[in-house]
């Protein structure tokens, strides 16, 4: 029989279900992958308990003869970004040391209820602020792919949800929870091979989820393949009282509309994502997800979305404004750690903690968003950049009327080595130059492995649709990875 | 626009994180290159748009206004660094 932690969430489930193993085994197998891959630093916790006490219920439903859900007997791992009760939930942080939940967030408890457990929170950046893994409190995560040219350099794999995308490269689980504010699923993702999609703003509840910019942030699954993506998005979407920005919708069968026939579907091209200096192997996989497109029966048509430049530097006043305005609840009084200098009053207290409990990436976003914000600099950045923002989000619906969806690259290079972007604030942020226009304009977006860099690397494409149109992201996305055929998986050293 | 050791200085104190005359140093030219990067947000005409309040059109529910929940004081006071006698505990803030 294969290994059971080469399979996916719809093996997995489908095995389950049809009696193939227990999703007991299932749950000790990759407990056991897990507590084999410390060299990763991709887990924080393990919930080795959590996943058992998971599968040990769907296996009782099993013999009870009861309907399994569609998450049955799947062990994930969750992004620390995550409340789940009695487990600590620190956002990759020093100021919630000590932080244990009271409550169980909307999407955690979603997919509980769908079957699946849980084998330990993972790593990030601290409060989801990078594109690394580097601004973790709790050191970096390595990327299990390494380059083919015999060195050993540690890559970083991506972020924020590095942990996430580390874990799933590596086998240690078959999906797990991401959250993306400016592409912290996409570009992960796309540094390692696998596959993740943000949906539409408001399918996900946020409740529960550690705040970082509230207008963009999204949870969304990352998985090896688009059917498991698929799955599991349906397992976490849906609306929720408790989050008033939720869409009060019904949660589409994602699973069951996948179609890999594009036939009559315009797939544009946005000429604004060529950008001067373009990495040559990027621009080739792009070219050639196009023609695996075009090949699944779509129509490749050029596209404009003009603003498309502006959308890096609106994002980084959006996202610290608001981020300023989040952060501002660890004041060491209800939660977390608390620093109290001998004779200090109460604003010397929120000082002293907040200056040890951030790192440093976390305390220069609050600080240009308390900038931008400040009196007489609110109009001249913040609403200059919502507008820029209402601007990106036209460019977005005019481009509706000419395709369907829309292709890119993901990052514009394949991941990079741990330390080597680390100097320059600004360098690190255009790791997001192609991820950041959809997550302005609340659309769903998702990557997809598309083939390997000439040092063996993986490059990732992404595909943009309309406003809750994520069946017809996911098809697109089935597409290509039925064309690319990637099977390409990091050689175990850890 | 460019910031100075001085602006550092209220902006850290306004975001209440306590900063070293090093940090703040450290943090002017930081502070600069960003500023000096999203200003280019200045060249585009915004003529006539409105800031983006909502990126996907939803509208605000109204509920019942009863009580939801409530009775969960320990709950609450479970993370608190110094919780005593049922309340939040800091120090002296009158004197």
């Amino acid at each position: 029989m294969t290994d059971i932690t080469d399979l996916g969430v719809a093996d997995i489930r489908n095995g389950v279900r049809a009696g193939t193993f227990s999703a007991r085994e299932v749950a000790t197998a990759f407990n056991e992958q897990v507590a084999g891959a410390k060299a990763l630093n991709a887990f924080l916790i393990d919930t080795p308990e959590h996943a058992l006490a998971a599968a040990d219920a769907i296996d009782a439903k099993r013999a009870a003869g009861e309907e399994l859900p569609i998450m049955a007997g799947v062990p994930i791992g969750m992004k620390d970004l995550f409340c789940t009760v009695g487990v600590e939930a620190r956002a990759a942080s020093e100021i919630l040391n000590g932080f244990k939940p009271t409550y169980e967030s909307t999407v955690s408890q979603k997919l509980w209820d769908a079957g699946a457990g849980m084998l330990g929170k993972l790593n990030m950046d601290q409060f989801a602020m990078g594109s690394s893994n580097e601004t973790s409190a709790f050191g970096n995560v390595i990327s299990p792919w390494r380059r083919n040219d015999g060195g050993n350099a540690p890559l970083a794999p991506g972020g924020s949800s590095g942990g996430s995308s580390a874990a799933i490269a590596a086998r240690l689980c078959p999906a797990a929870t991401g959250t993306d504010t400016g592409g912290s699923i996409r570009q992960p993702a796309a540094f390692t091979g696998i596959s993740g999609i943000k949906p539409t703003y408001g399918r996900c509840s946020r409740w529960g989820v550690i705040a970082f910019a509230s207008s963009l942030d999204q949870a969304g699954p990352m998985a090896r393949d688009v059917r498991d993506c698929a799955i599991m998005l349906e397992a976490m979407s849906g609306f929720d009282p408790k989050d008033s920005t939720s869409l009060d919708l019904p949660v589409p069968q994602w699973e069951a509309g996948l179609s890999s026939d594009l036939k009559g579907k315009r797939v544009g091209i946005p000429r604004e994502y060529r950008m001067d200096g373009m990495n040559a192997e990027i621009a080739a996989i792009w070219d050639q997800g196009a023609e695996w497109l075009r090949d699944a029966g779509a129509e490749i048509v050029e596209v404009s979305l003009p603003h498309t430049r502006y959308a890096l530097p609106a994002y980084y006043i959006i996202a610290p404004a608001e981020a300023s305005s989040n952060l501002a609840r660890y004041d060491g009084v209800r939660y977390g750690q608390r620093n109290l200098p001998d004779g200090a009053g109460l604003q010397d207290m929120y000082a002293a903690t907040r200056a040890a409990g951030f790192g440093p990436e976390v305390k220069r976003r609050i600080m240009i968003g308390t900038y931008v914000l400040s009196a007489g600099f609110y109009d001249a950045y913040y609403t200059q950049a919502q507008k820029v923002r209402a601007l990106i989000a036209r460019d977005f619906a005019q481009v509706w009327e000419h395709c369907d969806v829309l292709l890119a690259p993901t990052a514009p290079s394949a991941a990079f080595g741990l330390g080597e972007n680390s100097d320059d604030p600004i360098a690190m942020y255009l790791n997001d130059v192609f991820a950041v226009p959809a997550s302005l304009a609340g659309l769903p977006a998702m990557s997809v492995p598309g083939g390997l860099d000439s040092m063996g690397l993986p490059l990732g494409l992404q595909i943009i649709g309309k406003p809750l149109d994520e069946q017809g992201v996911l098809n697109a996305g089935l597409a290509i990875e039925e064309r690319a055929g990637f099977t390409a998986r990091p050689e175990r050293w850890w | 626009m460019s910031v100075d050791s001085k602006t550092v200085k209220k902006i850290a104190n306004l975001a209440r994180i306590a900063m070293t005359d090093a940090e703040v140093e450290a943090m002017v030219p930081e502070f600069n290159g960003i500023l000096g990067w999203v200003e280019q947000l200045g060249e585009v005409d915004v003529t006539g748009v409105e800031p983006m309040t909502a990126v996907i059109p939803n509208t605000l529910r109204l509920r019942d206004d009863v009580v939801t929940d409530g009775d969960i004081r320990d709950k609450v006071l479970a993370n608190a660094p110094a919780a005593e006698h049922g309340f939040f505990g800091v120090p002296k803030v009158i004197e």
